[in-house]
């Protein structure tokens, strides 16, 4: 028999047993869709996270000034002053593929007109916008002179910029931080949140001394030069684990630090930090879609035993086709297309659920989902495989019945 | 005499059942010309439906020979054994056998799909045979539209659309009424006189007295073998027409 007589044999048997027959394609449909909805689910969790390490470069060392202790209260990273603009400037004379970019932080209450907003204040050089991939939506950069003179000039991120200014243009406004007049000379592009939710655009850059003298105030003359974190650009092209070593020594030998001391400052690879985290949101989408996959299985058990029954039921009608003259691979075949067109239906029934709930997922819950198409081939592939496999054995219990007995069944 | 269509010689046929086993033949040689109208009678558990499942080549011997139309196909394979079937044999059941659900014509197109008949050709061969049996105009109704008897010459165009070279009817008319029985052997009688060799295995006197050679089974041999003058069915019928 062709393959599309025997198709239209194995849909008209199933559609003799309606009920019977969506049942037996239920745990292939949830078992496609579960799998489907998974790989939307954790692809697009794992492009969003590729997309991150894009947008941060990576290509980029943090280093952190070391921690301090206040009466006996040791602080975090980034709390003491063992980094200086000297530092920074150190890398970029001794080590000519890194860009380093000091940054000095701290909080304030910034002022327009009667409203106001607080906000995080970075003091950076200009290399500060290269090292970290920021660009201007529109304005400009320090001026050297603005840099070295402690200029009263600020750069808005977009989320300051709206909660001031709100749909005004900021540029050339002055606004006050700590009571000190700033004019606006530029605005960034929107960032986004970072991975941890942390919103990019609240923020304020100013000439590093500025921040330091001005804003953030740290009067002391012995922390004059100190900042307290380095971003380190590394040339596209070159190993970033060799610059992380060859920064690391610089700094260990700029600061005195005797070997086998500990270092004064904490070094990271950004890009190493995210490479984890998206392997281990890939192995997450690996193992999801593996426990979603287990219901296939199931699903295909389902097959073999509606399979089974069928073939017991019509008995005689396997006797009856053996004796006008079906051949073994005529039943067998007969057999197999019809658990075959079970687990194929349910496995297209599957993925169109699976891509509708994926959609609702993204439209609902916010998340992103990714589609690729050779993951939904793989599903229906799969499915395909799973009638194969599942459908064989009662095929084969039918097309090895004997036609004398068969036909005496009662 | 007309050339041999059957030819059977010590056919044996064992089951094993427990730990012996049953001789269900016991060695039967039987000729057969092209054109004959046999009844195959005995009790049950005689061996006529065994002699049958060999003769419809649904089953192979335990030892002996048999040759169909000179062919010897008590050693084939089961593949060869199917196209023997399918193009050589037509079966009809005592409980018709047709599958539900499906039409009358695609029932007896059946076997021209296995034989791998092209759709068209099929169809009107199919609607052909329905015609001589009568029921051309029941080709599109189902089994459970049809009666008894109707159901059975549903079978019989069946048997006949691959023109075998031999029906085998196994108690055809067993769950059929008297006067639909009648019917039944009158077409088989029809068919007969056209020159279809017919075996019809029964228990019936009533229905081998049809036939124009009745072979008797007991206990795995055959025990008779003898001519009979057939009754026309044709013409009982239209005397039972008469008396009513």
């Amino acid at each position: 028999m062709s393959l599309g007589a025997l198709l239209r044999l194995a849909l008209r048997a199933l559609a003799v047993n309606k009920l019977r027959s969506a049942l037996t394609m239920l745990g292939i449909i949830i078992g496609v869709g579960a799998v489907i909805v998974m790989i939307a689910v954790g692809s697009g969790a794992q492009a969003r996270v590729e997309e991150q390490i894009r947008a941060l470069g990576s290509n980029l060392l943090l280093v952190m000034s070391g921690a301090t202790t206040s009466g006996g209260v040791r602080l975090g990273f980034g709390s003491g002053f063992t980094l200086s603009e000297d530092d920074a400037a150190a890398i970029n004379r001794d080590i000519p593929e890194a860009l380093a970019a000091p940054a000095l932080r701290g909080g304030a209450q910034v002022v327009w007109g009667n409203t106001n907003w607080s906000t995080q204040i970075f003091g950076v050089t200009p290399e500060y916008l290269d090292a970290r991939q920021w660009l201007l939506a529109s304005g400009r950069v320090f001026e050297p002179a603005e840099t070295a003179g402690a200029g009263k000039v600020a750069i808005l991120g977009q989320t300051v910029a709206k909660q001031l200014f709100g749909s005004a243009d900021p540029l050339d406004q002055v606004i006050r931080i700590k009571r000190v007049p700033f004019t606006v000379i530029g605005v960034l592009e929107a960032k986004g949140q970072s991975m941890l939710g942390h919103d990019q655009d609240d923020l304020i850059l100013m000439p590093l001394a500025t921040a330091r003298s001005r804003v953030l105030g740290t009067a002391s003359a012995a922390k004059q030069r100190s900042v307290g974190t380095i971003w380190v650009k590394v040339a596209e092209g070159y190993d970033t684990r060799a610059a992380e070593e060859q920064v690391r020594s610089l700094l260990r030998q700029r600061h005195r630090l005797q070997p086998g001391a500990d270092d004064d400052f904490s070094l990271r690879n950004l890009a190493e930090v995210m490479a984890a985290q998206e392997a281990s949101s890939r192995v997450l989408t690996l193992l999801l879609a593996a426990v979603a996959s287990v219901s296939l299985v199931v699903g295909g058990i389902g097959i073999m035993n509606i399979m089974l029954v069928s073939v017991t039921e019509r008995t005689r009608e396997i006797g009856l086709r053996m004796a006008v003259g079906a051949r073994t691979r005529d039943i067998l075949g007969q057999f197999l297309v019809e658990a075959v067109t079970l687990s194929l239906i349910g496995g297209i029934a599957g993925v169109t659920i699976g891509l509708g709930a994926s959609y609702a997922i993204a439209g609902f819950a916010g998340w992103r989902i990714l589609i690729a198409p050779e993951a939904v081939a793989l599903a229906v592939a799969f499915a395909f495989a799973i009638g194969v496999f599942f459908g064989f054995y009662p095929a084969r219990k039918a097309a090895r019945l004997n036609p004398v007995e068969a036909l005496r069944f009662e | 005499m007309a050339e041999t269509l059957i030819h059977t010689r010590d056919l044996v046929k064992l089951y094993p059942m427990g730990d012996g086993e049953v001789r269900a033949l016991a060695g039967v040689s039987v000729d057969i010309a092209r054109g004959e109208f046999v009844a195959v009678m005995g009790p049950s558990g005689s061996g006529k439906s065994t002699f049958m499942n060999l003769l419809g080549c649904l089953d192979r011997p335990s030892a002996g020979e048999y040759a169909l139309a000179g062919k010897r196909v008590s050693d084939l394979g089961g593949d060869e054994l199917a196209a023997v079937r399918n193009r050589s044999i037509g079966f009809v059941f005592q409980h018709f056998n047709l599958l539900a659900r499906t039409t009358a014509l695609e029932n007896v197109e059946l076997p021209l799909v296995y034989a791998g008949v092209a759709t068209r050709e099929r169809r009107d061969r199919a609607l052909e045979i329905l015609a001589r049996v009568g029921l051309r105009e029941r080709a599109y109704h189902q089994p459970a539209q049809l009666s008894g008897g109707q159901q059975q010459r549903v079978a019989i165009a069946r048997a006949l659309v691959t023109r075998p070279l031999l029906i085998l009817a196994d108690e055809p008319t067993g769950a059929l009424d008297s006067r639909t029985s009648l019917e039944l052997m009158g077409l088989f009688q029809e068919l007969n006189r056209q020159g279809m060799t017919i075996l019809l295995v029964t228990h019936e006197a009533d229905v081998a007295r049809f036939a124009g050679r009745v072979l008797r089974f007991l206990d795995g041999r055959v025990v008779g073998d003898e001519a009979n003058a057939a009754a026309d069915a044709r013409r009982l019928l239209g005397a039972e027409a008469l008396a009513a």
